[in-house]
């Protein structure tokens, strides 16, 4: 049997990553959340912040846990399946995989068990320490991984070198072995990607955290429990949406010009832009690469010229100039960043809505709209999984983007045959990136392992976090150890409960309620 | 070499002491896993678990550091490695994604049959991460079949052979001994405590002959694991340093000094790391088919630049890190408390 290596270890790489990617940005978000709710705790003493901080603290055990598990699979799948792109480029991106562990996977470790299991072991200042340390350690990882993704989507401040072996240029079959090497650190870091996409990246976070909090407290809201913690968390958490969702159009309009700039192919598949000339904006469509033209489209006329280059007449560079074998996946690029922009609009219009109810007092009356909420949370965690899709599939044919060759003007300059240039021997072309020593069956046997172990571990996930809403906040009140309920619980909480991360002392109060 | 700093050198070294790191954290923990095998009753295990509760995801982050820095400093061993020990590799995360699983899952329904399946597989996963780390080392001990590029050629069956076996069943003995003297020490007084006492003994005693065995093969079968000690004197000084730690813990076991007994086994784990090291030096993947094939440390490098900065990250970075990783060790030191009768 002849198993497609290329295939499946691209299929490998987009389910592992997508897994482990529904977590860091509900950890990343709900992290701001939490050193809200501590430090108000902490100036106020208002007990209703502990509790709320404390069930929202276990939940976010629970999410990071699956982010763990799930992230050490990635760190080693460079090298597994990816072993010629590795030696390509590790040099450059191997550096800032490392700064992540060493910068932020033990800040956000160690810190962890302290805000799980040090509640009555250290100071409530230094429980907040911890809080701030972790929330700080998932921006501190994110800032790293997305310097090292957006190195390989516009690589700067590096040059392609012989490989050296015995101090002589390492010869394969004639050919001399090539790779990157940093020669600029600072421009590795902030090269023409980074800041926008980071910006972008953690503002769809705090979205997604935001909207997780709501959808629970929505809910609690509808069964009518816990109703002032509910209301309380979910005013903080429409506040953070509505802000980061216009944010995020903003910052989406910035991303869309640096890749217009940077990457014409990929802009001309989002857009379906088959044709160079000025350009339409679709707002709808499936896009016909045979024919060269989008189908079922209502669009703007000369939108995209307008938004890309700020003048409706301004041509914008479309696949046409690119040799077809240059083209990424058009179908799939125009598609999942289609529904992006789509589900950024929908939460801009669905936040802003809330948050003129919630002014006039009437939001938590609306039980229609609060389902809306308790649902909605799937909206965010598309648009953070397709916006990735569209980056990464919209980058294609290649693993490392090359440079496009621009004139003074930062126009690209074209070949005799009308083909934009790249600076070819930058790049590297997904189908060459792969594990020569790994075989077909070898990643079909681990993308099937994989398929199961991440559908047992969603499955946690999802079980446990029932568990934990179904049981819902308990209640920090003075009073509350003198009813029977209270006292129980407070010898319940004398008990040392399951050392596993997801457990924030409730070992006892699960006996009860079952 | 830039003033004189061989920075690769430096790191192999750096690498080094990151996988003793790992081996002494995570090893106590992968320990405490396969011993929860033999825990007798709930109350047991639970005591074993909490043991570890708070620390295990920590411990775990020293193997992703190592794999960062591998990436970094030695991005050519990075690739062979990796992509050469493909089946082994996946089925480690296999393990530690399943471990982490079944901690976390063992407690949620309360069916004894549920638990005991996650209690089997919290051991199982241990069981299998710890030895394919054995075999992994056993091989990279031997070699492995490269070509001129420096891509593994080799079978996944030819990487079980017995010298990697033999090395999978030390690192088991190893964990479980090193595993048996943490709980001792986590553990309050009781029956389990007095079981604890004798696990030390019998994991001591097979670790012992083991090491043994292994040092006879690699004496008698891997004559490049000892060419080095030929012109680095000190490396004698690492053995002789291992055989009296290893003699220690017993030592100390009998004379109630089980801090020591633990602090022995933790320095013999970074001194058997030490050795590994020498053994391999300068190679950092050798190619068992033909000596030039392999990948040496200067071969495999990244550039000086990147040596440099990586070398400031890990200066600037590591206190900070040892400092919390100190600070968490310390909340959350002392016995664990367990309810006298289970639920
Ligand atoms: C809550 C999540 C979320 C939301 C609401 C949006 N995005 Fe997004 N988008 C992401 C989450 C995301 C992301 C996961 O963070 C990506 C993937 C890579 C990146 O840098 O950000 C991304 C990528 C991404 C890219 C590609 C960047 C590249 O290829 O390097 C563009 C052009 C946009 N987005 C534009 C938008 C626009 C115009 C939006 C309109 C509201 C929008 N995004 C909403
Ligand atoms: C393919 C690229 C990626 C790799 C190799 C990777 C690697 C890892 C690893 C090894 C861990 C576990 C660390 C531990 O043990 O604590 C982890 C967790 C984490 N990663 Fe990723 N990751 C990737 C993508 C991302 C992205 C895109 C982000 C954010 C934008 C991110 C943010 C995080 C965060 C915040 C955690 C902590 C766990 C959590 O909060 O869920 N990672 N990652
Ligand atoms: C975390 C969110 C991410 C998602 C959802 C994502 C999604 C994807 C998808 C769908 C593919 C397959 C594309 C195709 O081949 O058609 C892919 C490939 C890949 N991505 Fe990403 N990606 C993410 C982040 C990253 C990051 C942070 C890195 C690097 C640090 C990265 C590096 C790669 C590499 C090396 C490949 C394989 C080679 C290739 O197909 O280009 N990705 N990703």
């Amino acid at each position: 049997m002849d198993l497609d290596v290329v295939l499946l270890s691209r299929l490998q790489f987009a389910f592992t990553v997508m897994f482990h990617y529904l977590f860091p940005p509900l950890t990343i978000g709900m992290g701001i959340v939490l050193v809200y709710l501590e430090g108000m705790y902490l100036r106020t003493r208002e007990p209703i912040y502990e509790t709320a901080a404390k069930f929202w603290t276990s939940i976010f055990a629970v999410n990071f846990a699956v982010g763990v598990a799930s992230g050490i699979v990635m760190e080693f799948e460079f090298g597994t399946n990816w072993a010629v792109y590795s030696r390509f480029v590790g040099d450059v991106f191997g550096s800032a995989l490392a700064a992540e562990g060493i910068f932020a996977f033990f800040l956000e470790s160690g810190f962890l068990a302290v805000l799980v299991f040090g509640w009555d072991k250290v100071s409530p200042g230094f429980h907040f320490f911890s809080t701030v340390m972790v929330a700080l350690g998932g921006i501190f990882s994110s800032i790293w991984i997305i310097v090292a993704n957006s190195w390989q989507q516009t690589p700067a401040g590096h040059r392609i070198v012989p490989v050296l072996r015995n101090g002589k240029p390492w010869i394969v079959n004639g050919v001399a072995m090539m790779r990157a090497e940093t020669a600029d650190l600072w421009s590795v870091v902030f090269n023409p990607s980074t800041v926008n996409r980071l910006t972008h990246t953690l503002i769809g976070a705090f979205i997604l955290g935001a909207f997780f909090i709501m959808s629970i407290s929505a809910w609690y809201i509808l069964k009518g429990r816990h109703l002032d913690f509910a209301r309380r968390s979910f005013t903080g958490a429409l506040l953070l949406a509505v802000l980061s969702s216009v944010a995020q159009l903003l910052s989406g309009h910035f991303n869309a010009r640096m890749v217009a700039r940077y990457q014409p192919a990929k802009l001309a598949a989002f857009e379906g832009h088959f044709q160079t000339g000025p350009a339409d904006l679709h707002l709808t469509g499936i896009p016909n690469p045979e024919e060269r033209r989008v189908d079922y489209s209502i669009a703007i006329p000369k939108g995209l010229s307008l938004l890309a280059k700020h003048d409706p007449s301004a041509p914008v560079i479309g696949l046409d100039r690119f040799r077809p074998e240059d083209w990424p996946p058009v179908r799939l690029s125009f598609l999942s960043y289609h529904i992006m922009v789509a589900l950024g609009i929908y939460l801009i219009v669905l936040t802003l809505f809330a948050s003129w109810l919630r002014m006039r007092g009437s939001l938590f009356d609306k039980r229609w709209l609060m389902w809306v909420f308790v649902f909605s949370v799937v909206a965010p965690f598309a648009a953070n999984q397709l916006g990735w899709v569209a980056a990464e599939v919209g980058r294609q044919p290649w693993t490392v983007h090359p440079r496009v060759v621009t004139d003074a003007q930062g126009e690209p300059v074209l070949d005799e045959a009308g083909f934009v240039q790249y600076v070819l021997n930058e790049g590297l072309r997904t189908s060459a990136a792969i594990s020569e020593a790994v075989r077909g069956e070898q990643v079909l046997a681990s993308v099937v392992m994989f398929g199961l172990i991440y559908g047992v571990l969603f499955l946690v996930w999802v079980f446990v976090l029932h568990q934990k809403i179904q049981r819902g906040p308990e209640p920090v009140t003075p009073g509350a150890h003198t009813t029977r309920e209270g006292f129980l619980r407070a010898a319940e909480d004398r008990v040392l409960h399951e050392g596993s991360l997801t457990e924030l002392k409730e070992e006892g109060r699960e006996e009860s309620n079952d | 070499m830039i003033e004189g700093f061989d920075l690769p050198a430096v790191w192999f070294v750096l690498l080094g002491l990151l996988l003793a790191g790992y081996a002494v954290l995570d090893g106590f923990d992968l320990g405490v896993g396969i011993l929860h095998f033999f825990a007798k009753d709930d109350r047991e295990r639970r005591i074993f678990l909490n043991a570890i509760g708070p620390i295990w995801d920590g411990n775990e982050v020293w193997l992703v550091v190592f794999g960062g820095a591998l990436f970094a400093a030695f991005p050519m061993a990075y690739a062979t490695l990796f992509s050469g020990l493909y089946l082994v590799f996946m089925l480690v995360l296999f393990a530690l994604i399943f471990r982490a699983v079944s901690i976390d899952f063992r407690s949620k329904i309360h069916s004894p049959r549920w638990r005991s399946f996650w209690d089997f597989g919290f051991f199982f996963a241990s069981f299998i991460a710890t030895f394919l780390f054995g075999v992994g080392i056993g091989n990279m001990m031997i070699g492995v079949p490269l070509d001129d590029r420096g891509v593994f050629i080799g079978r996944f069956l030819d990487l079980l052979n017995p010298y990697a076996l033999l090395v999978g069943a030390l690192t088991l003995a190893m964990f479980a001994m090193h595993g048996a003297i943490y709980l001792f020490l986590k553990t309050p007084p009781g029956r389990l405590l007095v079981r604890l006492r004798s696990m030390m003994w019998h994991t001591w005693g097979i670790f012992l002959v083991l090491y043994l065995l292994t040092t006879i093969y690699t004496l008698m079968r891997i004559p490049r694991a000892v060419a080095n000690f030929e012109h680095l004197p000190w490396a004698g000084g690492i053995v002789v340093l291992s055989v009296f730690l290893i003699a220690n813990i017993p030592r100390s076991i009998y004379r109630r000094r089980y801090f020591i007994a633990f602090f022995s086994s933790s320095f013999m784990i970074t001194s058997l790391v030490s050795l590994f090291g020498i053994a391999l030096w300068p190679n950092l993947v050798t190619a068992s088919n033909n000596p030039a094939f392999s990948l040496t440390v200067y071969d495999a490098a990244s550039s000086e630049a990147t040596l440099k900065t990586m070398l400031i990250f890990v200066l600037v970075g590591m206190p900070f890190v040892l400092t919390y990783t100190g600070i968490v060790y310390w909340t959350f030191r002392g016995k664990v408390e367990v309810p006298e009768e289970g639920y």
